[in-house]
């Protein structure tokens, strides 16, 4: 196993080393006085080190910036990055201390361009958090500890099975002993871990403690210590075991409609509504079948939910039978609870499409359900998007627009037009001739010159003309009909008036 | 001479019991949506539009200005069954309609859900699913193709729902009237285009459709000239003297 610890200097989360060039220190209060707790580079280069009075601090240097320290809020900051860790780097991450972080590294850094690259990737992470940070990486949990604390090297990366060279110079704090053994070891003169580790084993444990031979032993991988990670929130299932296989369509709704039933309180219990749930379904022949269904709102009920699977259960292939059900919600959102209204409901009460909403997407799919919002901009086809079904959208401009528009604009034949401002008499379209009775116009558009080179002096002059028989068309000409670099005059369709 | 009396009197009730249980099935319950306008109204058998029927409209003819007035028509009549709260479902195969044109006839981007399915079967699943809901003002549905039985089941949910259901019957191929076919719709319209009154001046005036009820249920076909939908979607007659305002503009402007 290897493993790596990055250890933080100094303890506050989000200390702003060079904004102000004013020394910084926290202090936390230690029975009747305050002490310094931890020193910025600044301070410390003045000779400010933790565990001094802080009244002595505040004497040595005049304009020192002394804040309270928060041990809470960094550990709560440090169990922030671990479960960060945890779901972006290994699945093996916990907190060490109240300044350190394990990642169990094993076999997850080629993901990252191998351990190098993953040191300074982590370390350009922190640092834009605002943290300075050390990282080492070893085979042992204990060699990692030591080496990020007392190493001295920004990055320091051992090979499994070398830790002992490794940690001979450092101290024997490093070690992560008590405080008793490690005055013990000071009065013995055992100053680094090379001491340590040259002394008989028998005499060492009568004069430190065993605890310290399980600290050497485990620094050197010779006792293991497994890192216990923090675990992301977990996914809400829930599953059934049936005692004969089954394979009928009804039997098969019933067993859905019963882990939707057994799903519902574990929801409830987290405050969670779900957004998307995956339905497994384990054949004899061990083949899983999955049907996965998603809700535009989180919701916990079991009545629509059933009815969502309802329209998709027919896709179950059950085979030789199905001896297993599995319902799990990958994805969850917070729900709180909701109130019971049908007592209270006014009459002019605002339906909830969401139920309707999911039950269009059973039918006919996700991207088919949209509601049109408007987009910034003057050209037609542009000013539209499709938006989400609960989307409240604004509305357009009135400048009369079309009941339906063609997919792309249809070039017109035979057009006799005055220039430059004039709707056009007649024109020909699909092989129709048409007279012009009426127009209105022109609405001119220019092009959109952010957006290519080609638009950025073309203009389209748009007419709605009335021919005879009554029917309504919206026609234009690219080009003001006197700059030749606005457009070369053809006339198109583009959309049609009831 | 008693005697025979008795099964006139039985069947009168009989019949009468009939009546009443066909009424409650087709007729179930209801609100209709008057156009405003009263030559219209007065002709149709609710004095409106059923609010939990299935209605047809289809284009005059093949034509794409006929098209798109059909579109306007359900456009506004979906718009004024909405109000300001209700929601409306267009269910359609190839999607081609341009929102901004729609919140000109009425029918705010807020207030419309657009489902663009694979085929004319999904459209008319979604349209029986959302008439079953309830909770939407209106439901329209453009199909091509709709025989009765597609049109009871709709007039069944429908009827279910409360809500009602507007289908836009497009044309498959020229020559063969989508409103031919046999239909359960409460009343079938055809919509045209009709040319606009001429003005003093260049420009479209306000557009007319020719709207021509084909059938209903209780009542007699009719036919007539309206102005097309304004911004609230309601329909107007073409008033009798239309040059008179512009006249008068254009003594003014003479005049000054």
């Amino acid at each position: 196993m290897r493993s790596d610890e990055a250890g933080r200097s100094g303890a506050s989360g989000a200390s702003t080393p060079d904004a102000s060039r004013r020394p910084t220190v926290l202090i936390e209060r230690l029975g009747q006085r305050d002490v310094i707790f931890a020193a910025c580079p600044f301070a410390l280069s003045l000779g400010l080190v933790p565990g001094m009075a802080a009244a002595h601090a505040r004497a040595l240097v005049s304009d020192l910036e002394v804040r309270d320290a928060e041990p809470d809020a960094d550990l709560a900051w440090l169990e922030r990055l671990a479960l960060h860790a945890a779901l972006h780097w290994t699945p093996g991450a916990s907190v060490d201390g109240p300044n350190g972080l394990w990642l169990d590294l094993t076999g997850t850094t080629h993901l990252f361009g191998g351990e190098q690259r993953f040191c300074q990737r982590l370390l350009r992470f922190l640092a834009r958090l605002g943290i300075t940070a050390r990282v080492a990486i070893a085979g042992t949990p204990g060699a990692a500890h030591a080496l990020a604390r007392y190493g001295g090297k920004h990055i320091a990366l051992i090979e499994t099975g070398t830790e002992a060279s490794a940690l001979r110079a450092l101290p024997t704090a490093a070690l992560r002993l008590e405080t008793s053994a490690l005055a013990a070891a000071a009065r013995f003169g055992l100053d680094r871990i090379d001491d340590l580790i040259r002394l008989p084993r028998g005499p060492l444990a009568r004069r430190l403690g065993l605890a310290t031979v399980r600290r050497l032993d485990q620094a050197l991988g010779l006792l293991s210590e497994p890192i216990v990670p923090v675990i992301p929130i977990e996914m809400p299932s829930v599953s059934l075991r049936l005692v004969e296989p089954i394979g009928t369509a009804e039997s098969i709704t019933q067993v859905t409609a019963d882990l939707v039933d057994d799903l519902m309180p574990v929801l409830r219990e987290r405050g969670l509504g779900a957004r998307r749930l995956v339905l497994t379904a384990e054949r004899v022949d061990s083949e899983r079948q999955r049907l996965v269904i998603g809700t535009s709102r989180a919701t916990r009920d079991a009545k629509h939910l059933k009815r969502m699977f309802a329209l998709k259960l027919e896709r179950i292939e059950p085979g030789l039978g199905i001896e297993a059900m599995h319902l799990s919600v990958p994805h969850a959102e917070p729900l709180g609870s909701t109130a019971i209204g049908s007592l209270i409901v006014s009459e002019g009460a605002v339906p909830d499409l969401a139920p309707a909403v999911d039950q269009m997407v059973g039918r006919a799919g996700s991207a088919a359900v949209f509601r049109m919002a408007p987009r910034e901009s003057d050209v037609p086809e542009r000013a539209v998007r499709r938006a989400d079904p609960l989307d409240v959208p604004a509305g357009w401009p009135s400048w009369k627009r079309p009941a339906r528009l063609l997919a792309r604009p249809e070039r017109l034949s035979n057009v006799v037009a005055l220039l430059p401002d004039h709707p056009p008499r007649r024109f020909t379209w699909r092989g129709m001739p048409y007279r012009v009775v009426a127009g209105d116009g022109p609405e001119r558009i220019h092009g959109e010159w952010w957006r290519s080179e080609r638009e950025l002096w073309a203009t389209r002059d748009y007419f709605r003309v009335e021919v005879e028989g009554g029917q309504r068309f919206w026609v234009f000409r690219r080009g003001d009909g006197i700059d030749a670099e606005t457009g070369d005059l053809s006339w198109h369709l583009h959309g049609l008036f009831g | 001479m008693s005697l025979p009396a008795a099964p006139d009197q039985d069947r009168l009730h009989l019949l009468a019991e009939l009546r009443a249980s066909v009424e409650i099935q087709s007729y179930g319950a209801t609100q209709a949506l008057s156009f405003g306008i009263d030559a219209i109204d007065s002709r149709l058998a609710h004095g409106g539009l059923d609010a939990s029927g299935v209605h047809e409209a289809s284009p005059a003819s093949t034509t794409f200005g006929d098209d798109a007035a059909a579109t306007l028509f359900w456009a506004g009549a979906a718009a004024r069954f909405a109000g300001d709260t209700g929601h409306v479902v267009w269910a359609l195969t190839r999607f081609d309609l341009y929102a901004p044109g729609l919140e000109q006839a009425g029918l705010a981007p807020d207030r419309t859900l657009y489902v663009e399915a694979k085929d004319e079967t999904t459209v008319l699943a979604v349209a029986e699913d959302c008439l079953r809901d309830g909770s939407f003002a209106a439901v329209v549905a453009e199909v091509k193709a709709a025989d009765q039985t597609a049109t009871r089941r709709l007039q069944l949910a429908a009827a279910d729902g409360k809500t009602p259901m507007l289908m836009l019957r497009r044309w498959k191929k020229a020559g063969r009237d989508p409103l031919e076919a046999p239909s359960s719709a409460m009343t079938r319209w055809r919509i045209g285009c009709a040319p606009s009154v001429q003005l003093g001046y260049p420009g479209v005036g306000r557009p007319r459709w020719s709207l021509e009820l084909v059938r209903q249920r209780g009542g007699n076909p009719f036919s007539l000239i309206v102005e097309a939908c304004d911004d609230t979607g309601r329909l107007a007659l073409p008033s009798a003297a239309p040059d008179r305002a512009a006249a008068q503009g254009s003594a003014a402007v003479r005049a000054a």
